[in-house]
């Protein structure tokens, strides 16, 4: 009889921090400056791809201009080598660009989620295979290994592109998310379902990873950041599909024509700015992060010894 | 030693796994784009040679799974993993020794620079806590790990070869002269290594700071480090001696964790600088579609990112007499 009157207690007790969690993960953000910076930058990017019709001057890929015209009005950052207009390839981008980076880095999040929590909460042999597995795939140099994969791959399209970016993306978060299931593994309220006779799955999901959504989301925008640098490079290289528009892909005809020594720098310089900020967005958001949650790293005003 | 010997163990696992993967790898992909390229060796190579390109790649498996296992696996370690088809009749296993040297002179150089820098960087922003380093430095280091390595190889040739023409545009030495052993030649190949090197060491970099101050910062506050103050210790003692020498552990068990990301930037650093490194060949096995030669590279520069851990854990063990503690 005492039983289900302390489950019922039990219940009740992980659901409320979890809110509380998040409004004060929410609230220490937006009284964070480089987490502002992040989040400003995201929602640019995120307006410009749902607008990028109405925010191109013209066809991204219309041949109806002259080729490598130089800046001007009509052509903010000048013409491609065929005649496109770089402005327009630009904003038209930013879709495949954006949706790469969120979709990769979810995949990837999911799968640290489900090996590093799974490792921590099975605990004995199957913690030391998992945890094993991870640091393998941890240390084995990705881009080689996504550029054989991609090369074998049939076709280059998007989603070649994210199964390759999630198969070696998830290794850092996983390590993270085991050693965090591991200080949770003996907290009383997991222990109080377990006595409830909960099986292992609810509990997973329902009493371990919501105490864990900071760290998912922090480990969301690192493996985000990986990627946006990730999807550039195998772009850049001419490993994903060279006629979708995104700014690897405009990169790899950019150093496929010669922009350089065309004289049509902003034809490089501008896809690289927007990934580097799209990247420095994540990023940014990223380390706020890791200064609310650990205040020893937070920027002090004044010299203390 | 018992910790030598676990790391030991992790490397002859990996090391493993990285071989089963590349065994595996074209036998899960669907459709064979290998087989074509095999096609194209027939009546020129010797049949032997076939044949262990055809283990290698999966391509008519009459055998069973296991014994291709086997052959593939003792193949490999005696250096037979057939011809290259781009430098072609050059064997596979020739044309990667050729590239090996000069990947390990510039990213080996590059990254052990990056790697003092960073530390010795980080660990005087954490000393100065609140200084102009410490205050500038975090969110500019983060913006510029967010671009793109080869975006910044690109922008470094833009900038100091094509507009200051201050150094030469790419390769690893003047296409005019042979490899020799001349001070000119030796010359050419620092200028020529110089931009290169420089985008490594400025992208990577920030890592080794960050992660160094960040721990810094958590072990000066360490009562051990408070003690050293009240003894009057000096303070450049207590810097490096004290809370330097523990704090660079992390950074380099990091070192083992990122070194992969260091070597996947580098690889696209050559291919922009078109350095006859591992990076460029991979590239050119890629558009040639060279299989036999892209999977060698991919075993050779894995095996060389495992040694550079086994040498940092090497390092811990020295450093950290934990370690060296009978458990």
């Amino acid at each position: 009889m005492a039983v289900p009157a302390l489950a019922s207690q039990e219940i009740a007790e992980p659901v409320e921090p979890r809110a509380g969690v998040l409004r004060n993960v929410f609230s220490s953000l937006m009284s964070n400056r480089k987490a502002l910076a992040g989040l400003a930058v995201l929602l640019l990017f995120t307006v410009v791809s749902i607008f990028a019709p109405v925010l191109a001057p013209y066809d991204p890929h219309s041949l109806q201009f002259d080729a490598l015209l130089p800046p001007s009005i009509q052509h903010l950052l000048g013409t491609a080598a065929n005649g496109q207009d770089i402005f327009s390839q630009l904003v038209w981008s930013t879709r495949e660009s954006l949706l790469l980076a969120v979709v990769a880095g979810v995949f990837a999040t999911a799968v640290s989620v489900v090996i590093g929590v799974t490792a921590a909460y099975l605990g004995g042999a199957w913690d030391h295979v998992l945890n094993l597995f991870t640091d393998v795939f941890l240390v084995i140099p990705t881009l080689p290994l996504m550029i054989v994969i991609a090369a074998y791959a049939e076709s280059h399209g998007v989603w070649v592109l994210i199964t390759v970016i999630t198969v070696t993306g998830w290794s850092y978060g996983a390590r993270q998310l085991r050693s965090q299931a591991l200080s949770l593994r003996n907290r009383e309220f997991l222990d109080a379902a377990r006595v409830r006779g909960e099986r292992s799955l609810y509990i997973i999901f329902f009493e371990v990873l919501p105490n864990m959504t900071s760290l998912i989301v922090a480990i969301f925008l690192g493996a985000a950041l990986y990627a946006v640098l990730a999807a550039a490079g195998l772009q850049f290289i001419g490993l994903g599909d060279t006629n979708d528009l995104s700014w690897g892909t405009m990169l790899y005809w950019a150093q496929h024509n010669g922009a350089l020594l065309a004289g049509q720098p902003l034809w490089v310089i501008a896809p690289g700015l927007c990934i580097a900020a799209l990247g420095g967005a994540f990023a940014l958001v990223n380390y706020a992060f890791d200064e609310i949650s650990n205040p020893a790293l937070r920027p002090v005003k004044k010299r203390k010894r | 030693m018992s910790y030598l010997l676990r790391r030991l163990e992790f490397f002859a696992i990996t090391l493993w796994a990285a071989l089963t993967v590349n065994f595996l790898l074209p036998r899960l992909m669907p459709g064979s784009p290998a087989e074509a390229m095999l096609v194209r060796f027939h009546g020129r190579v010797s049949p032997q040679t076939v044949k262990a390109m055809e283990i290698a790649l999966g391509v008519h498996s009459d055998q069973n799974i296991v014994q291709q296992y086997f052959e593939y696996l003792g193949n490999t370690f005696t250096g037979n993993l057939g011809v290259s088809l781009t430098f072609f009749p050059t064997s596979v296993a020739k044309v990667v020794m050729l590239a090996l040297p000069w990947s390990l002179g510039l990213v080996g150089t590059a990254t052990i620079i990056a790697f003092i820098l960073g530390t010795l960087v980080g660990m005087l922003a954490a000393w100065r806590r609140g200084g102009i380093f410490d205050a500038i430095l975090p969110p500019v280091l983060i913006i510029i790990s967010a671009f793109p390595y080869f975006w910044i190889a690109l922008f470094c040739l833009l900038l100091f070869s094509l507009t200051l023409n201050w150094f030469p545009l790419g390769f690893a030495y003047d296409l005019t002269s042979s490899i020799n052993l001349s001070w000119d030649f030796i010359g050419q190949v620092v200028s020529h290594a110089f931009l290169p090197a420089l985008t490594i060491v400025i992208t990577s970099i920030g890592g080794w700071i960050l992660t160094m101050r960040n721990t810094m910062i958590t072990t000066l506050a360490e009562d051990y480090v408070k003690m050293a103050r009240a003894k009057g210790l000096s303070p450049l003692r207590i810097m490096l001696q004290y809370a330097g020498r523990n704090a660079i552990l992390p950074n380099l068990t990091g070192f083992a964790m990122s070194l992969g990301f260091v070597i996947s930037g580098a690889i696209l650093v050559e291919i922009v600088f078109n350095y006859p490194g591992l990076g460029f060949m991979l590239l050119q096995a890629v558009n040639g579609e060279d299989f036999a030669l892209m999977q060698a590279l991919f075993l050779l520069i894995t095996v060389a990112v495992l040694v550079a851990v086994l040498i940092a854990d090497v390092l811990t063990a020295w450093l950290d007499p934990r370690t060296r503690e009978a458990t």
